[in-house]
């Protein structure tokens, strides 16, 4: 089984890279973008049977630094 | 007095630490990340560089390793810890200090010396300097913009734990933090490098007088 971990940086964290990217869309001539949040994407290739929860503790632990990042996970 | 300075793969300021350290007066013994034990000592440091290449995030992986939960027990039994660039990375991730560093504001990897205020002397690492005294202390890093939220930074402030903030805006930090202590104020995170700046040979040495508070306060302790 799969999981695909999303972590990105928290709403009222400000994100210097996600601006930038904003800025040189801006430059590229794509008008109308108004914001742009950057975060990555984690995938794990798991034993059957691991649990979301064991998932979930792996974001908390490692995965994501929850003092300015959130996650979400998708099993499949 | 002694000192360990922990080693991970990627650090490259541990032997300038050990260095500055030992001038001090510390016996200063090196440690490597897989050691699950420290040896007993007053004092550990956490150097600068790019521990495990600052993969996932920076401080991320060392934080993990094994010596670092030796760490944790030495600073939860009241030993003094200072973490200076990575090594303040690798605090906050432990969550022995609060908020995290995160991406320099400019995105530009920032390399000079900056002038720094001294914002609290009611400290082993700050109390051979005045309270308002600008230093002058090297800072070399990508990811030193400090962030925490809003109850943190009210907390930092009512207890005087902003050890020192930047004269100026140098990488986006919240009030232009540099350093910040723990609650029992016997550990210090800070981006600038302090052991770059103890030989005037080297550009300055603003950095001696917190290496030598340090020692009288660990002695007198």
């Amino acid at each position: 089984m799969k999981a695909r971990v999303h972590v990105m940086l928290k709403n009222g964290v400000l994100d210097p890279q996600g601006e930038a990217v904003r800025h040189a869309l801006g430059a590229l001539g794509f008008a109308g973008v108004e914001g742009v949040r950057q975060g990555k994407v984690i995938e794990l290739d798991l034993a059957d049977g691991t649990t979301e929860a064991t998932v979930k503790e792996m974001c908390e632990k490692l995965l994501a630094n929850t003092v300015i990042e959130s996650y979400t996970v998708e099993l499949s | 007095m002694k000192a360990a300075v922990l080693q991970f793969p990627g650090s490259n300021c541990d032997r300038d630490m050990a260095v500055a350290l030992e001038k001090s007066g510390f016996d200063v013994t090196v440690v490597w990340h897989k050691d699950a034990s420290l040896p007993k000592v007053d004092l550990v440091a956490v150097p600068g560089g790019f521990s495990f290449g600052d993969y996932l995030r920076c401080g991320a992986i060392a934080a993990q390793s094994p010596v670092c939960q030796g760490l944790v027990d030495h600073v939860h039994a009241g030993g003094y810890a200072l973490g200076v660039c990575n090594g303040f990375q690798v605090l906050t991730e432990t969550r022995l200090l609060p908020g995290a560093l995160m991406r320099n504001a400019g995105l530009k990897f920032v390399c000079r010396t900056v002038g720094l205020t001294v914002e609290t002397t009611d400290s082993a690492f700050t109390s051979g300097y005045t309270k308002g005294q600008i230093v002058n202390i090297p800072v070399a890093h990508h990811d030193g913009n400090y962030y925490c939220d809003d109850e943190t930074l009210a907390a930092l402030r009512d207890q005087d734990r902003i050890a020192f903030t930047y004269t100026e805006n140098v990488n986006g930090a919240r009030e232009n933090i540099a350093g910040v202590l723990s609650e029992n104020r016997r550990v210090l995170g800070m981006m600038p490098h302090p052991e770059r700046a103890i030989d005037a040979n080297h550009g300055g040495t603003d950095g001696q007088a917190l290496f030598r508070s340090m020692l009288d306060q660990l002695v007198s302790a």
